[in-house]
């Protein structure tokens, strides 16, 4: 790669995507009968850019490797979508989503792509209820919503604790429609391995039929990486089983630069781990943190229940030491804070990696209402908690016997545990303006690339960004591109390049098989994940980056020298999917420690220990830092770096106050 | 953090794929904590097996937290084990004793043919949804979202409906194989939005339609979907079918 550029178009902000949208090139109907794109991922991203495309008339792919493209992890998705609607009358607007958003990612990310998605938001709330999108209401009949941490205004959309849910069905249903249709052709229980490139230009993919095991090539005019994040790095996360690296990854050795990729999300509020066994973990929305309050007790090592220990000996952390954002602050901030009161030993629980989470403040905050409502001036304390209890039952159920069918804990009569995990890659794939990576011809959308989040997504943003990639941003930018394509046919995949791509993707299954060591896929990824969270988690340092590189290029050999993997390529072998995505993770930690180790300053999620203020605060470098890190892969354990300088012109950059 | 001292005993179902016969096999675990997940005992198990240097056993699953409806595990004679409301990724070792007996098999039906050990094709409810479970309307100029005020009601009746994750229990449960209940839950949640009223009766007919055509067998009443469903679809939507596909023939023939 020789030079980036973002093409972020010229003019004010408030215009410049309008200005686009007018001015980029068109495709006429019967051209994009011709044109075919390959998508893959079937999560909001992904379902959302195939039902739109193909309703323009592109002849289109999709991929994914679960049985169904209804089950992409956007489906656990719980909390919330945003959107500037100011349905609240509180004061919400385009610029202040946008001023939000650029805040909360610590004045990280670029101005103009995030000021499109603020723009576009609203459009996408509109465009889900058009499709049966069944959000929560108000009596009245309109649309409910609720805070999320980072804001001071009231522009989250929900659907109970199911929003992720919801919307990706109305997504897949759309373009299940094109399926129908004929316009769009589902590859399920498919894997992408490599991409195929001819003349630099993206031409195809090789993907793996997970269930016959064969290798089979696809041809695209152009390709979109829809392939979600790559949290599962860290072994443990509220990631799905399955959410991997390896689409981007193999984009990535082809020439995709990589934008920012140690910028990972740490959430707040998880299930704590309860052993060696656990093989994931689990998210407890954001959207409790509204009518939850966090809390440790005051002395250090206290061991009563939660309910024993009376007001005046718990310490509210947040509310402490953040008063106007109270417990709504960014996950950052309340990440650190959690493991900051932990690591002093006030931390709760068996394991006392934990914090408490309280509704019975709200409980008898709803239940007073509701006894007002009923006409019940009269009601005990006990009558009033009970009708609480039952507020609290719509607006969370499924959240809080979630929680109680994993911890065997009712959170309905005491306080909640819980402890920070990872939870989102705001790094990924670099693009441009136009969502396109360094490789013309291949786009990335949704969680998979670094574009809007800077160094901390706020909640109920990924999901607006996901759609807006999908439904609005693609549909647009995607033409610029492919009306100097109309005249390319389609290649045939017998071509040298697509040979080339496949052999490259056998040898990396062949040598994985033939290897016959005797340690299994799971516990290499299990010590990866070790090193990433101890040396690579929510603190940093110099001493520990170094290390943990050094570790993880042992463990890499190791793993390509005892590696065992049972049966054949040809079958149905989970074990050996497995091992070629936990192959990718063990490069891509590598460079998530080097890209951790260059960045010597603290910004949202990634904070060096070096870098923070006398309060312990993230502490920026804006003179040094203020830039997108983009990694140009050069070979094993090489990388060239690239700096996107990022300028604000619209919002004054400032030190990050919650207080 | 300690290893649990559970003992459980595991009758597995094994199929090498589609076109083999299958068979059970026992495998013992030990250490088996009751704050394992289900899934989570099979994998200690897994982890066993690839250590002796055996193919370990296939299952489906993703998100781990009861949504993705991937996980699909028929335990002791259920969809999903033993509890209610409840997939098997979120059913924990607590439910079980030391000691037990735990039989573990695929979803059977034959819309959902094998693909190996517990793992099975579920593709015939994407080709349902694609006959028509949708609300025909592109991307582009939707109108604001508060112009059409929908009764809470009537929201919250189409969300509960709409929570289905396409497990496939319900098949599984069924002594026919009926995909009723996956596909009521779908026609009842945009028959109850205005939105869904323009294509209200060919949707019906056209997923009912597809869905005899995968070969899912009849819906007799027995109610026992619902019964095993985790996320407790209710038999209601089974009759909102019925009364719309109705009309639905009623109109095509009028
Ligand atoms: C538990 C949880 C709760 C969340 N809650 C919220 C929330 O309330 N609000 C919010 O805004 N955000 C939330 N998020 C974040 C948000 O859900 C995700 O960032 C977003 O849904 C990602 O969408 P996506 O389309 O980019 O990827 P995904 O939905 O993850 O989809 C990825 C797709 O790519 C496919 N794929 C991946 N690799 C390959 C490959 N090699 N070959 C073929 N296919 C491949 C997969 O099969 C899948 O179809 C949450 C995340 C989690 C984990
Ligand atoms: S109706 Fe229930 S059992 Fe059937 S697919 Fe839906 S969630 Fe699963
Ligand atoms: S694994 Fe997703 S529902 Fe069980």
């Amino acid at each position: 790669m020789s030079k980036l550029e973002s093409k972020i178009p010229e003019g004010p902000i408030e215009t410049k995507w309008s200005k686009y949208k007018s001015s980029v090139p068109l495709v006429n109907p019967s051209n994009k009968r011709n044109l075919e794109i390959l998508i893959v991922g079937s999560g909001l991203a992904g379902a959302s850019a195939a039902a739109s495309l193909a309703e323009l008339g592109y002849k289109v792919k999709v991929f994914c490797f679960q049985d169904s493209p209804r089950r992409a992890h956007s489906i656990a998705a719980q909390g919330g979508i945003n959107a500037a609607k100011n349905y609240q009358n509180d004061g919400d607007s385009t610029y202040r989503l946008f001023y939000d958003t650029i805040k909360g990612g610590d004045y990280r990310a670029r101005e103009g792509n995030v000021h499109r998605l603020a723009e576009v938001s609203s459009s996408i709330i509109d465009q889900c209820v058009a499709q049966g999108v069944p959000f929560a209401r108000e009596y009245g009949g309109l649309l409910s919503n609720r805070s999320f941490g980072g804001t001071q205004v009231q522009r989250t959309f929900y659907a109970a604790g199911q929003t992720g849910q919801q919307l990706l069905l109305g997504a897949y249903s759309a373009m299940e429609r094109q399926v129908g249709m004929g316009t769009v052709q589902m590859f399920a229980r498919h894997e992408m391995l490599d991409l195929v490139t001819i003349d630099g230009k993206a031409r195809g993919i090789i993907a793996k039929n997970l269930v016959t095991g064969e290798l089979e090539r696809y041809f695209g005019h152009a390709v979109l990486l829809c392939s979600g994040g790559y949290g599962n790095v860290f072994y443990l996360s509220t990631n799905a089983m399955g959410a991997n690296v390896t689409a981007i990854w193999r984009a990535h050795k082809q020439g995709a630069v990589m934008g920012n990729p140690c910028f990972t999300q740490i959430h707040p509020t998880c299930i704590p781990v309860s052993g060696d066994h656990q093989s994931k973990l689990t998210l407890m929305s954001e959207s409790l943190r509204n009518d939850g309050r966090i809390w440790v007790p005051i002395k250090q090592g206290d061991d009563r229940s939660p309910n024993d220990i009376p007001e005046e000996e718990r310490d509210y952390y947040l509310e402490r030491r953040y008063p106007a954002f109270g417990n709504l602050v960014p996950r950052d901030v309340a990440s650190r804070a959690a493991k900051e009161r932990c690591d002093a030993g006030f931390g709760v629980g068996p394991s006392k990696m934990a914090v408490y989470l309280d509704f019975k403040f709200n409980m008898m905050r709803y239940g007073r209402v509701e006894a007002s409502k009923q006409g019940l001036p009269n009601a005990t304390d006990e009558e009033i908690l009970k009708l609480g209890k039952e507020v609290i039952k719509e607006k969370y159920g499924n959240l809080f016997d979630m929680y109680k069918q994993i911890t065997g804990d009712n959170p309905y009569e005491a306080s909640m545990r819980i402890y920070p995990a990872v939870h989102y890659t705001m790094g990924g794939l670099w693009v441009d303006y136009d969502l396109m990576t360094t490789v013309p011809g291949l786009y990335c959308l949704g969680e998979a690339n670094f574009s809007d989040h800077g160094a901390n997504r706020l909640g109920a943003s990924a999901l607006m960004q996901g759609l807006a990639d999908g439904y609005y941003v693609i549909p647009y930018t995607i033409g610029a591109y492919l009306s100097k394509e109309i005249a390319t046919k389609a290649i045939d995949t017998n071509h040298p390049a697509f040979v080339e791509s496949e052999q490259r993707v056998q040898k990396v299954l062949d040598t994985l098989l033939n290897i016959k060591g005797t340690k299994t896929v799971e516990s290499f990824h299990k010590r990866l994940g070790k090193i990433m969270w101890d040396k690579c988690g929510m603190a940093r340092n110099e001493k520990g980056l170094k290390e943990a590189i050094v570790e993880i290029q042992a463990l890499r050999k190791e793993y390509w020298s005892d590696l065992r993997i049972p049966g054949v390529q040809h079958e149905f072998n989970p074990e050996l999917d497995r091992a070629f995505r936990v192959a990718d993770f063990l490069e891509l930690g590598e460079l998530m420690c080097i890209d951790a180790l260059n960045r010597h300053e603290s910004c949202g999620g990634h904070f060096r220990e070096e870098s923070q203020t006398e309060e312990g605060e993230a502490l920026r470098d804006d003179e040094n830092f203020a830039y997108v890190s983009v990694w140009d892969y050069k070979g094993e354990s090489q990388w060239e770096l690239f700096k996107e300088e990022l300028k604000f012109e619209n919002i004054k950059i400032a030190q990050r106050s919650y207080k | 953090m300690s290893h649990g001292s559970m003992k459980i005993n595991l009758k597995v179902w094994r199929q090498k794929n589609a076109q083999a016969k299958g068979n059970f096999e026992d495998h013992i675990v030990n250490e088996v904590s009751p704050d394992m997940s289900f899934l989570e005992m099979i994998d200690v198990l897994n982890e066993s097996i690839v250590n002796k240097g055996d193919e370990p056993i296939a299952f489906d699953h993703d998100c781990r937290e009861g949504i993705c409806g991937t996980c699909s595990l028929y335990i002791n004679g259920r969809p999903h084990g033993p509890l209610e409301g409840v997939t098997t990724c979120q059913l924990h070792m607590r439910s079980f004793n030391d000691g037990d007996t735990i039989t573990v098999e695929p979803w059977r039906a034959k819309a959902f043919p094998v693909v190996r050990d517990l793992v099975v094709d579920r593709s015939a409810f994407d080709r349902i949804i694609a006959a028509g479970g949708y609300i025909s309307v592109n991307t582009g100029n939707a109108q604001d979202a508060n112009c059409l005020p929908i009764n809470k009601e009537d929201a919250d009746d189409a969300f509960m409906s709409a929570s289905c994750i396409g497990c496939g229990a319900c098949v599984a449960a069924c002594k026919n194989a009926s995909a009723m209940l996956f596909v009521a839950a779908k026609v009842s949640q945009l028959a109850k939005l205005p939105q869904g009223q323009p294509e209200r009766y060919t949707r019906v007919a056209s997923m009912v339609a597809q869905m005899d055509k995968e070969g899912f067998g009849a819906c007799t009443n027995t109610g026992a979907c619902s019964a095993e469903c985790p996320k407790e679809i209710s038999l209601t939507n089974i009759a909102q079918l019925n009364r719309d596909y109705m009309r639905a023939k009623f109109l095509e023939n009028a």
